[in-house]
């Protein structure tokens, strides 16, 4: 993964910053709020929820298992249906790999369909510096980008700002990128929706190249699927000459079979859909219908690091839908930038860390973002047990320090965590644990990144409970 | 490149230790303790209101009263160019309506297409739980491009073998090495406050026209 961008301040210090701006916290409490109600209306329509989730978490739990099997039989499967497969270790190479395909093909414009994988490589980045520009196509990434901003959400990446200054910002910048909001332009959702329509039109019919991600990737078939509400998608799917997606390793389903799991999965969980507006699958090339050159780039870039952990390996099954940052009371209240990276929300807490390591003060702190009240394992499609894994890799920071008394606390609480009815009896445990530790311990790295919120240097499992507690009090964080 | 192909895989094998390899996943079915479908009868009625639900416009007809209503549909919009697949079944098409109509012959370009009004297809299959057409580029679909660039589509779903329960259903009778569509009402963004607008890139009007078997 990329390096944490320069200046990034640790959670605690940006999640004071974040409740702190009322605006946010009011557009993203509305918004997290509406949609978690939806889900949960959904979900409900289906009396069969839990088979599909346990099944969600089979099926992927059975692909990584056998990930190198499934990954040459996609890799085969592509490759004979016309494709051509590229495999990239790192972020540098896969920015390297898709650079060179954009290069071999004469253009210096690229559209763009949100990704989270190219997001987390920096790409975009990456080919500004070697005269690419990449347009971001999807509404929210559209407000983002223009605003010279960072997305705060996985589903709707500009959950943070209100209608008001989407205008702001349509109206300031559009023309700069193409072609100029409309005279008179109201914010009204629809205006600005008709605005970005024909802001991006001009560029989907001119792009010649199109670089997106995908949702699933099917081994037997060399199938790929990617799920959207706009038609950008289908946009970049479709017109443009080539099309480069880049796949992170563990999108790969093992048969065209297993889709009806996830498709049923997904789309509640998203966007409390019962089915989201598009879905587009594809198979190499098609004669007459779509790109004439199709190249997918596996991606690595310390997934594997993640496979080979096997409390960690679970993250490994998500799918990117965002339910649990919309149910986390520490995401609503800190905002999706505290998170120091393109994954917010409790799956950032535990992605985050294990894709780039702990060796950062804003890394090492996210394994403390969370209350562990366990509502984002409730929601979770695939049963991530996302409290589990953060309590994992508490200990693993704990370790990479040294702190005996706190590697026993926290054994304690892992044993707390296997059954979810102990969260509770956890969260007074760790309440009753903290009055055997010493008040001020020397804490290098992660230490220092919540005394900047805190006068006291806590002891980091307790911190981010504290820091929740007193978050209202006066001269705290309101 | 084929070195990192080499390094990425062995990564995997070393991160897999644990894992029997003599254990080969064809042997170990995963538990599927799901429904095939959630309902079983009135399916095109629970496909009208799903469909209905995403605000796509649903009308019923009997075959031969198709020409008719796609004429009031195109008439409805002022619509003055109306582009079809090349496998369209011509006793759909509009009579002497006042609209020009295209047969695409797979050279129409995007651009071309921008200025086309309305588009009117078939579709491979409907999934009546989720309010889902599914288009496989089949003869009476066409090509991906020409259900989205145009700003209003017209689909036709035969209810008497074209409408499927559940998603598992559908999956089974679609062959993946189609490019497929799966439309679920018009275009939505919920971009901005989570209010759900019709239509940012594909067509912003979806009329779905239900046949009964004649
Ligand atoms: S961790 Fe689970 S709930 Fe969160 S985004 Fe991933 S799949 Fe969705």
């Amino acid at each position: 993964m990329n390096a944490v961008p320069l200046g990034m301040p640790a959670f605690p210090a940006a999640a004071r910053d974040a409740t702190r701006n009322t605006t946010l916290r009011r557009n993203l409490r509305h918004a997290t709020h509406t949609i978690r109600d939806r889900r949960a209306a959904a979900v409900a329509e289906l009396d069969d929820w839990a088979g599909l989730r346990a099944a969600g978490a089979a099926v992927k739990d059975q692909t990584l298992r056998h990930l190198d099997h499934y990954l040459e039989q996609a890799e085969a499967a592509v490759t004979a249906a016309g494709g051509q497969v590229h495999w990239a270790a790192d972020a540098d190479e896969a920015n390297r790999i898709v650079a060179d395909l954009v290069r071999a093909t004469g253009e210096t414009e690229v559209v763009k369909i949100k990704s989270m994988a190219t997001q987390e490589i920096g790409l975009n980045e990456a080919l500004a510096e070697v005269g690419i520009t990449a347009y971001e196509t999807d509404l929210a990434e559209l407000i983002v980008q223009l605003g010279e901003d960072r997305p705060s959400h996985i589903l709707v990446p500009a959950i943070h700002r209100n209608r008001t200054e989407i205008r702001d910002i349509f109206r300031k910048t559009m023309g700069e990128w193409g072609i100029p909001a409309p005279e008179g332009m109201s914010d009204e959702p629809r205006e600005l929706a008709e605005a970005a329509r024909l802001h991006l039109r001009e560029k989907f019919l001119r792009a010649k190249v199109a670089v997106s991600g995908a949702n699933f990737l099917v081994a037997e078939t060399g199938t790929l699927v990617v799920v959207e509400s706009e038609g950008n998608g289908r946009m970049c799917l479709t017109l443009p000459e080539t099309l480069i997606s880049v796949v992170g390793i563990e999108k790969v389903v093992p048969t065209w079979r297993d889709l009806e799991v996830f498709l049923q999965l997904l789309p509640r969980s998203s966007t409390a859909e019962r089915m989201n507006p598009y879905t587009s699958t594809w198979t190499g090339v098609t004669d007459g219908d779509g790109p004439r050159e199709f190249h997918l780039v596996l991606l690595d870039n310390g997934r594997t690091k993640i496979l080979a952990d096997e409390v960690g390996r679970q993250t490994l099954r998500c799918i990117r839908c965002s339910a649990c940052l919309n149910v986390c009371p520490v995401y609503e209240r800190a905002g999706g930038h505290a998170y120091g990276s393109v994954y917010p929300g409790p799956i950032g807490a535990i992605l985050t860390p294990q894709l780039r390591g702990t060796t950062s003060e804003i890394d090492a702190s996210l394994p403390y973002a969370s209350s562990l009240c366990g509502a984002c394992y409730e929601v979770c499609p695939v049963a991530i047990d996302i409290p589990e894994v953060l309590v994992h890799l508490r200990e693993k920071v704990t370790e990479q320090r040294g702190h005996v008394v706190e590697r026993a606390a926290l054994r304690a609480a892992g044993w707390v965590m296997r059954d979810p009815k102990r969260y509770t009896a956890l969260q007074r445990a760790a309440v009753r644990t903290r009055a055997v530790h010493p008040r001020k311990v020397p804490l290098p790295g992660w230490g220092k990144a919540w005394s900047a919120t805190r006068d006291l240097p806590a002891l980091p499992a307790e911190s981010f409970r504290t820091w929740w507690q007193h978050r209202d009090t006066p001269g705290g964080t309101t | 490149m084929t070195d990192s192909r080499d390094l990425i895989l062995g990564r995997i094998r070393s991160a897999l230790v644990g894992v029997d390899r003599a254990e080969h996943p064809a042997n170990e079915p995963v538990a599927r303790d799901y429904h095939d479908s959630h309902t079983d009868t009135g399916l095109a009625n629970l496909l009208a209101r799903n469909l209905t639900d995403y605000r796509a416009h649903v009308h019923r007809a009997a075959e031969a009263e198709l020409p008719g209503l796609i004429g009031r549909l195109l008439a409805a919009r002022g619509a003055r160019t109306l582009a079809v697949p090349p496998g369209l079944p011509t006793d759909w098409l509009p009579g002497d309506s006042g609209t020009r109509i295209l047969h695409d012959d797979g050279t129409l370009t995007a651009t071309e297409l921008d200025r086309v009004d309305s588009v009117l297809t078939g579709c491979a299959v409907a999934i009546a739980e989720t309010g889902t057409l599914v288009l496989d580029a089949g003869p009476d679909q066409g090509r991906r491009m020409l259900t989205l660039v145009p700003d209003h589509h017209i689909c036709v779903v035969r209810t008497g073998d074209q409408i499927v329960a559940s998603v598992p259903q559908a999956l089974r009778r679609l062959d993946p090495e189609r490019p497929q569509t799966w439309i679920s009402g018009p275009s939505a963004t919920s971009d901005i406050e989570l209010n759900r607008v019709e239509g940012v890139h594909g067509p912003r009007t979806l009329d779905v026209v239900l046949i009964a078997e004649g």
